[in-house]
């Protein structure tokens, strides 16, 4: 049985404004999903709230990951069940370097499944973390930088993937991972995560522009509107958008 | 359990020494004439200085009428405390995996002493300070308080010069290196008074490494430390010198520090203050020489009900003189902390460079911390900036750690650790930078009282 996290009509605030209204989604391990939308839609909102971010209350809805309550999880308890998140925009921690954060994060769920665990050797991160770095063709010296800080736009979501290849992830959200890279950046992050990409790995690529999905190849497409998801359909839907923008989406669902 | 009752409302406000006790102190140390005088001199002009108080510019934010002299005047005496009672991991070596030197005080008392034959045979000298007044008097009679702390600066640098009962002194001659670091310890079993002094003299062209440990066994009792330390860092000389200080959570701590720098000198100074109740430190770097560095680098942490008051200068006396400040702190719970700061120069002292920075972390809304930063410059052609910053531990950080499995609590510790990375990255020696790394990480997680 694969993981499967499953949204059922889902509403969200943020400093008591509603965003989301009612959003059902559901992605298994294995499936690729596009989330697309104009901006302001209440994508992003939907990525933050699944890691369980504090500016967002929940007021409705329930979501079910792994067969528990996602929602009465912490953010870490999420991530130890197998959900990622791949933030828009990573935030820099100075004094944390990307090795050290990477193997706590590893340590963290090695002592979550068992307490006697004494984490991985030194030894065997360096060699996991650089052949997880050459996959993604990172300088090896990234591993000694301070976490995201001075990292540039690139960088910064070639860090996301690669927590995202280290960490294991069961169900992976990208949160406009797309959004600033230039053509070479974004196809070496689309090819990482098409490494990555598997039956053990469900994906959901939340972009504005279709043009990451012509790297990364969704099976289900779904657009997003106030709050709500509006149209759900194939790889042929992100294309239709693409052509025609949003103005009819509006016209539909306004 | 004897249940101790407070008088709080006659609470004396002075210690209660007399010039008999400067005597009897003396003549238990069979101590040169000169020194006799010299203490004798000094407890005149601490009869004539007021104690400091609120209404002083530098004791503004530092009250401490709290203090209860009657316990924490009386001198801490030896008991038969050995070495054995002085935490393993204070009398390790945190620099190096040899030390040229330990000097080890239990109570005021030399209870080990070592010093490497190599050291000996370049003529360096690493003793106690009661010592080197009988043995090494042209070294020391010149030196001792008369060039870095005066007597004359405050009540407490008098009443230290009057009454210091132990010390250490190290003396490397003009074109010496010490190799290997010299490691002193000052360890208390008991509540009471210490006065204890380091006179460092590095000459012309020499070179040292230097650890102090201060610190204390718990005890309900109030403790004074009034101490005194003097960096004397000779032209093209090289101090490194680290102090860290962890007395009990009873002890009240004030002391007088200051190095003066020579001509093309260096000295790198590192500061670390985890224990006491109450701390008021000067810590003055005077750079004397055309070309001489002066860098400090200060890590504190307070918790429970710690007030730390550290005040800095860095006194530029010299043209194209550096001097580079960072301290870095947090407090959490009710703790207070303050640091003030001061970059100065003669007038007409071009091309000198002095720059210092103080970031703070608050972790608890009911702590308090300040930060002033000041400059006094008196020319134009100079490079100096300073800055004070405050922050509180950040939910966003604390959230993305945590949204990569890692528990909250090891999160804000790791967040926590960031923070002071930058200072624990000037610290060149491994094993202070993991004893600061343990104290802060132990002052994080236990809980104030």
């Amino acid at each position: 049985m694969g993981s499967v996290l499953e949204i059922r009509n889902l509403h969200v605030s943020v400093e008591d404004k509603p965003i989301l209204r009612g959003v059902n989604l559901t992605i298994k391990q294995g499936e690729v999903h596009a989330l697309m939308g104009p901006n302001g839609s209440g994508k992003s909102t939907l990525a933050n709230v699944m890691l369980g971010h504090p500016a967002y209350q929940v007021t409705g809805g329930q979501v079910i990951f792994e067969g528990q309550d996602l929602l009465e999880m912490e953010a870490d308890e999420r991530s130890r069940a197998g959900l990622f998140l791949a933030f828009q925009y990573p935030v820099a921690i100075p004094g944390v370097t990307l090795a050290n954060f990477l193997r706590q994060a590893i340590n963290s769920r090695m002592k979550a499944a068992d307490p006697n665990s004494k984490g991985i050797s030194i030894p065997e991160f360096r060699r996991m973390l650089k052949s997880k770095m050459d996959f993604l063709q990172m300088d090896h010296s990234f591993a000694g930088r301070y976490l995201n800080d001075g990292f540039s736009g690139g960088e910064k979501k070639r860090a996301e993937i690669l927590q995202m290849a280290v960490l294991q992830a069961r169900i992976a959200i990208l949160d406009e991972t797309d959004s600033g890279l230039d053509i070479d950046a974004l196809r070496i992050v689309a090819e990482g995560v098409n490494k990555l990409r598997g039956p053990e790995m469900g994906i959901l690529v939340i972009t504005h522009y279709q043009r990451i999905l012509n790297y990364i190849k969704p099976e289900f497409v779904h657009v997003m509107f106030e709050g709500q998801i509006v149209e759900s359909g194939g790889a042929d839907l992100a294309l239709h958008l693409e052509e025609n923008g949003y103005d009819w989406v509006r016209e539909k669902h306004a | 359990m004897v249940v101790r009752q407070r008088r709080r409302s006659n609470t004396p406000t002075t210690p209660s020494y007399t010039i008999e006790d400067v005597k009897a102190l003396s003549a238990a140390r069979g101590e040169p004439q000169w020194l006799r005088e010299s203490r004798l001199a000094a407890w005149e002009v601490y009869e004539d200085l007021p104690m400091p108080s609120l209404s002083d510019e530098d004791w503004r934010r530092t009250d401490y009428r709290h203090i209860r002299w009657e316990e924490a005047d009386k001198l801490v005496t030896p008991n038969g405390a050995t070495l054995d009672t002085v935490p393993v991991n204070r009398r390790e070596p945190l620099i190096g995996e040899q030390q040229g030197g330990l000097l080890v005080f239990v109570d005021g008392k030399i209870v080990h002493y070592e010093i490497a034959q190599e050291l000996v045979d370049a003529g360096i000298i690493f003793t106690d300070l009661s010592t080197a007044c009988r043995e090494h008097e042209e070294l020391v009679r010149y030196n001792l308080m008369t060039k870095a702390v005066l007597p004359g600066e405050g009540k407490f640098a008098a009443l230290h010069a009057a009454m210091w009962t132990h010390g250490a002194f190290l003396y490397v001659p003009a074109n010496t290196v010490a190799e290997l670091p010299l490691h002193v310890v000052m360890y208390n079993t008991h509540p009471g008074a210490s006065l204890g002094h380091m006179l460092v003299i590095v000459e012309e062209n020499a070179q040292a490494t230097m650890l102090v440990d201060y610190a204390s066994s718990d005890a309900q009792d109030h403790s004074a430390y009034i101490g005194a330390t003097e960096l004397l860092v000779g032209d093209a000389a090289n101090l490194r010198y680290v102090a860290l200080q962890d007395w009990n959570r009873e002890t009240f701590e004030f002391s007088h520090q200051r190095a003066r720098v020579g001509r093309d000198a260096n000295l790198d100074w590192i500061v670390g203050n985890m224990g006491g109740r109450l701390v008021k430190a000067y810590l003055e770097i005077e750079l004397d020489g055309k070309g001489s560095n002066g860098r400090m680098s200060g890590f504190f942490f307070a918790d429970g009900e710690q007030l730390f008051d550290l005040d800095t200068q860095q006194v530029h006396n010299a043209p194209l003189t550096v001097s580079d400040l960072l301290f870095k702190g947090a407090a959490k719970d009710t703790a207070r902390t303050v640091w003030q700061g001061m970059i100065k120069s003669l007038p007409n002292m071009q091309k000198i460079d002095g720059y210092q920075a103080s970031r703070n972390l608050l972790l608890s809304e009911d702590a308090r911390m300040d930060g002033i930063p000041g400059l006094e410059i008196e020319a134009d052609d100079v490079k100096c900036s300073h800055a004070a910053t405050f922050g509180t531990l950040e939910e966003e950080p604390v959230f993305y750690l945590m949204s990569r499995g890692i528990e909250r609590p090891t999160a804000e510790l790791m967040v926590i650790d960031g923070f002071f990375d930058e200072l624990l990255q000037r610290i060149p020696f491994e094993r202070v930078r993991e004893r600061l790394q343990a104290a802060m990480e132990t002052k994080i997680v236990g809980s104030a009282n």
